[in-house]
This record gives structure tokens, C-alpha cells and sequence, in this order.
């Protein structure tokens, strides 16, 4: 699995993460090009179908990040985030899609530092957890 | 919880039924009942909305079917103020899927008195139809006397529904009123209980006198619930072995064309335009041939298991279980089973038992802030 290069998908907020992701481009740390951010404009509106169709459609991992709890620009998105994860982080193993390929994290604005180790440390964790067997599935 | 007794004439459960359903339809401020029925016109059982006293000669609430879960039909009866009560004669899975309705904002539970049988189970739609030919009534008793006094109920190579066989709810412990069939000697009377306040006012009315509890019961009750518990254990076990990776789920799902008649049965299922009949789901036909591009090969119609998960998503927390979903499907799908399992675990996540009570708040609809820490970080 040496040249196994997962994917990994991930929800950013506009105001926390994105910002993060962005000040770690600009600052120049180097983070692993596995994963594709899509910016939203808070974790409130990652609907459930957005982490199930990202799996069903063979993303190795998804991250769903934002502002820290108290932070929310819209006062409380992160928390119902992080109830609607913990219910896939239920449904999801039951069809072998393993809890450690969802994430959630709190990353704000001014922590670039973080966002690019949180990358690295999932590219690390999928790669020997090897990739999502649902790329070769023919029902989707 | 104030308690009662009726006597059964002639050991015949169901005239005594009819009649008491008549004086609860003739009390003052009761004015409809709402009462699975013996339809005249065809051999089959539906909920009927009743005025007229005289017109219950067919209520037949033993029949071991019931079509629909009934539960939508009184969301739909109670959606606004009509200002006068309905008794609805409900199984225990319809009256939880009712009281997660009201909480989802779908029915209001004011105007409504539960009326709750103890649960015999029931046979799927289709097996029903052809098992009982031409003899409804006399079914209905076979049926009633059999599982009463406790044998198996494969009859002609049919056997009860997987759902009713799964159901550790047989006992309607949310209606206003309950009729108890279970650790009672049925061949002499049937068990009457008010369980809550509305239940005491209607009890109050009718002509009935104070007995006990048959000290029996409670035992019956437990050692039936510990039947169904371990069957439904096992069903979990099944389940969980044929569809624990995605291979699996895609052979399990393999004969799915996305009818999505399991949704429109399920009384739960509630959204009055599922996302998945909306153009979301209406895809450019240039997509298509990306998907198989992408693959090689994808069977069609696709989003077939895309939309039994997220399903899952939006309601395995309210699922009551009542085995509609796998009634309904064409293809002998056993949806129930997938829907049971996955239910059983995000339930037990929330801690939340649907229909036990309106208070109980449905679990993706409220947050604390302290709460679920370890669901954050990455390990
Ligand atoms: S998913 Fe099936 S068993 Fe559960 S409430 Fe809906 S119809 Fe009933
Ligand atoms: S599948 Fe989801 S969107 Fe469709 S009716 Fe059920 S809850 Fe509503
Ligand atoms: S009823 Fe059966 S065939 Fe129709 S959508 Fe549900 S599982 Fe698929
Ligand atoms: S705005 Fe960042 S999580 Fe809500």
C-alpha cells in the first residue's frame, strides 16, 4: 500500500478553518495535496448526504472542521455538526466505512500550524488504514 | 393508574370490543373513534373514521394485519383544531410513530384519546390476503385464541412478520387507554386501564367498575418481551453479517428500483417533498456517463444505497420499528431488518427511545454545549 495516495474531503468553514487553510498557504507550510477543501460557510450546513455521497463516491476520509465551540458565526452551527456526526460516526462503521475515516475538529482562523498537521496526520492515519472500498462499487 | 375489567360474553373478543368501542363513542365529548375495521365491500381490514355507533359491526383491531401504520392517519386528523375529540384505536408501534409525529410538528396530541390493545402481531399485507380466503372473523378468533394461549403461529408456511416477531413494545404503554390481553383470562374479561390524566377523565365516564391487575400479567408481559428481545437480537446479528461492508449493503440492496415505496409506508418518514423526488436527485444525463465512465459499470437506477443511508440519517432515530418499510417493498427487500439494526445504534447513541413520550426531545433537533467531546479531534 507504499504508493497509496488517499483522498480526503474536506468541509471547511468560511470563517475558521478556510481562514486556517489560507494563512498556512500564505505562511508557506507545506501540507499534503491529498485533500480537497470545499468552503461553506459554517459546519451547520454540512448536510449528512454531503459525508455519505463523499464516501459512496470513494473519498477515503472526510474531515468536516470549523470554528472552536463559542465561535460560531452563527452562534451555534458547530454544535449541531457535531450531533450529526456523531449519528454517522454510528451508521457509517455499520457498512464498514471505519470511524477514523470521519473527522471533526475545531481549527480557528490563526491556527495554520494546526490545519496542516491535522492533513498530515489523517494522510498518515488512511494511508495505513489503506484506501475506501466503495470506489470499485457498482450500486451507488 | 386506575384499572378495570370487562366481561367477554361467550369467550368472543371482539363483540366485547365492539361494544365497549360503542360507549366510548356515545360519551359526550367523544366524537369519532378512529377503529381498524372488517371492510363490507372487500375481504380486508382498514382504519375507518366512525360516528355512527352502528356502524362498528366489523371493527376488527385483532386482525393479525394492519395495511398501514395508522399513525399517519391521525397526524392527519389532528393537524389542526377540529374541536372535538377523536378515540384512536392504535398498536403500540402506531401510537409511538403518532407521538413522534407530534413532535416532528405533524399531528397534535390534544384532541386525541389513545386508545392501545395489547399487540398480537400481524402477518405481511400479502400473506394475510391469501391465508384468510373467505372467513375474516373467524380468522381473527383462530388467530387471537392461538397466540394467547401461546402457540407458534406459522400457519400454512406464513409466519408473523420479522418485525412483529422483533417487537419488544407489545404492550401500549403510552395510551391514554389500555386494553390488555396478556396475563389476562381472556375467555372471561379483558383488562381496562387509564394511564395518563386524559385517560382518567374518558375511564371516569364510562360505566366501569375497579379491579386489580392479574398478578400474573406482569410475568407474562416480561417473559413475552424477553421472547422478542432475543429474536430480535439475533435479526440484529444476521443483519449486521450481511451487510457490514459495502459489497454487502450493494448485494442486500442489488434488487432496489428505487420506488421509494419503503418511505412513503414509513410513518415516520414524514417530509412532505422527500429530497430524493426532488431535481437534486433529477441528474443532467451527461452524469450518468461519468459514473460509468468512472467505473466501468453501474447498475441503474443509480443512488440506490446513497438513499437508504442517508434515510438512515434523517430517521433511523424515530424508527418504531413497525416493519412497514419491508411490507411495502416490491421486491422483498428486507428493509426492516437494515433499518432495526442501524436504529438499534443511533438510538442507543442519543439515548432516546422514540414514542415513549412527547417530552423527549428527537435528538438531531436540540444540542448542549457540553457535550460529545469525543467525537472531536483525530484520534
Ligand atoms: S423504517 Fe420501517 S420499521 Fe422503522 S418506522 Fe419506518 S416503516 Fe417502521
Ligand atoms: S428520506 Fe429524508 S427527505 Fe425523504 S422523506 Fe425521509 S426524512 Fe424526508
Ligand atoms: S420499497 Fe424496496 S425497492 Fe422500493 S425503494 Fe424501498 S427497498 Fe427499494
Ligand atoms: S461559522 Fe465556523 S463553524 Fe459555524
Amino acid at each position: 500500500m507504499a504508493d497509496f495516495e488517499p483522498t480526503i474531503i474536506a468541509f471547511v468553514c468560511n470563517w475558521c478553518t478556510y481562514t486556517a487553510a489560507d494563512l498556512a498557504g500564505t505562511s508557506r507550510l507545506g501540507y499534503p495535496a491529498n485533500v480537497r477543501l470545499i468552503r461553506v460557510m459554517c459546519t451547520g450546513m454540512v448536510d449528512p448526504k454531503y459525508v455519505i455521497k463523499a464516501f459512496l463516491e470513494g473519498a477515503d476520509a472526510v474531515l468536516v472542521s470549523g470554528c472552536h465551540p463559542g465561535d460560531c458565526h452563527y452562534i451555534n452551527g458547530n454544535y449541531k455538526a457535531r450531533r450529526r456526526i456523531k449519528l454517522l460516526k454510528e451508521i457509517l462503521p455499520q457498512f464498514g466505512f471505519g470511524d477514523e475515516r470521519l473527522r471533526l475538529t475545531w481549527i480557528g482562523a490563526s491556527d495554520g500550524i494546526q490545519f496542516a498537521e491535522t492533513i498530515r496526520d489523517m494522510v498518515t492515519q488512511i494511508k495505513s488504514l489503506g484506501p475506501n472500498e466503495a470506489k470499485g462499487t457498482m450500486v451507488i | 393508574m386506575k384499572t378495570a375489567k370487562i366481561n367477554v360474553k361467550d369467550g368472543d373478543l371482539l363483540a366485547t370490543l365492539r361494544e365497549f368501542f360503542r360507549s366510548i363513542l356515545q360519551l359526550d365529548d367523544i366524537s369519532a373513534i378512529l377503529v381498524p375495521q372488517h371492510l363490507p365491500m372487500k375481504n380486508v381490514v382498514m382504519p375507518t373514521l366512525v360516528t355512527d355507533p352502528e356502524q362498528l359491526n366489523g371493527a376488527n383491531p385483532l386482525a393479525p394485519v394492519f395495511p398501514m401504520n395508522a399513525g399517519k392517519i391521525v397526524s392527519r386528523l389532528t393537524r389542526k383544531p377540529t374541536g372535538g375529540k377523536v378515540a384512536v384505536v392504535l398498536r403500540p408501534c402506531e401510537i409511538r410513530a403518532f407521538i413522534e409525529l407530534v413532535k416532528l410538528k405533524q399531528g397534535r396530541i390534544e384532541e386525541v384519546v389513545l386508545v392501545g390493545i395489547d399487540c398480537l402481531g400481524a402477518y405481511k399485507n400479502v400473506d394475510y390476503a391469501q391465508m384468510i380466503e373467505k372467513e375474516e372473523t373467524e380468522f381473527t378468533s383462530r388467530f387471537y385464541r392461538n397466540v394467547l394461549s401461546g402457540k407458534e403461529m406459522a400457519e400454512q408456511g406464513f409466519d408473523l412478520n420479522p418485525a412483529c416477531k422483533a417487537c419488544e413494545h407489545p404492550i401500549p404503554s403510552g395510551a391514554d387507554i389500555l386494553i390488555g390481553l396478556f396475563g389476562v383470562d381472556t375467555n372471561k374479561n379483558l383488562l381496562v386501564q387509564a394511564r395518563t390524566p386524559k385517560g382518567e377523565d374518558l375511564y371516569r365516564n364510562l360505566d366501569l367498575s375497579n379491579a386489580e391487575e392479574p398478578p400474573e400479567r406482569a410475568a407474562v408481559v416480561e417473559a413475552l418481551i424477553a421472547e422478542r428481545t432475543a429474536y430480535r437480537d439475533k435479526m440484529f446479528a444476521e443483519t449486521t453479517e450481511v451487510t457490514n461492508s459495502v459489497e454487502k449493503l450493494n448485494i442486500y440492496l442489488a434488487n432496489c428500483i428505487n420506488c421509494y415505496n419503503c418511505r412513503v409506508a414509513c410513518p415516520v418518514c414524514y417530509c412532505k417533498e422527500c429530497v430524493f423526488v426532488t431535481d437534486v436527485f433529477n441528474h443532467e444525463p451527461i452524469q450518468y456517463l461519468r459514473w460509468a465512465n468512472r467505473k466501468g459499470v453501474i447498475k441503474m437506477p443509480t443512488d440506490t444505497v446513497f438513499y437508504h443511508i442517508t434515510r438512515l440519517a434523517h430517521m433511523s432515530t424515530a424508527c418504531v420499528g413497525c416493519g412497514q418499510c419491508s411490507n411495502a417493498c416490491p421486491n422483498n427487500i428486507p428493509v426492516m431488518e437494515l433499518f432495526r439494526t442501524v436504529s438499534f445504534r443511533t438510538q442507543k447513541a442519543f439515548e432516546y427511545e422514540p414514542g415513549r413520550s412527547v417530552e423527549d426531545d428527537p435528538p438531531l433537533s436540540v444540542f448542549r454545549e457540553d457535550e460529545l467531546s469525543d467525537v472531536v479531534g483525530i484520534g
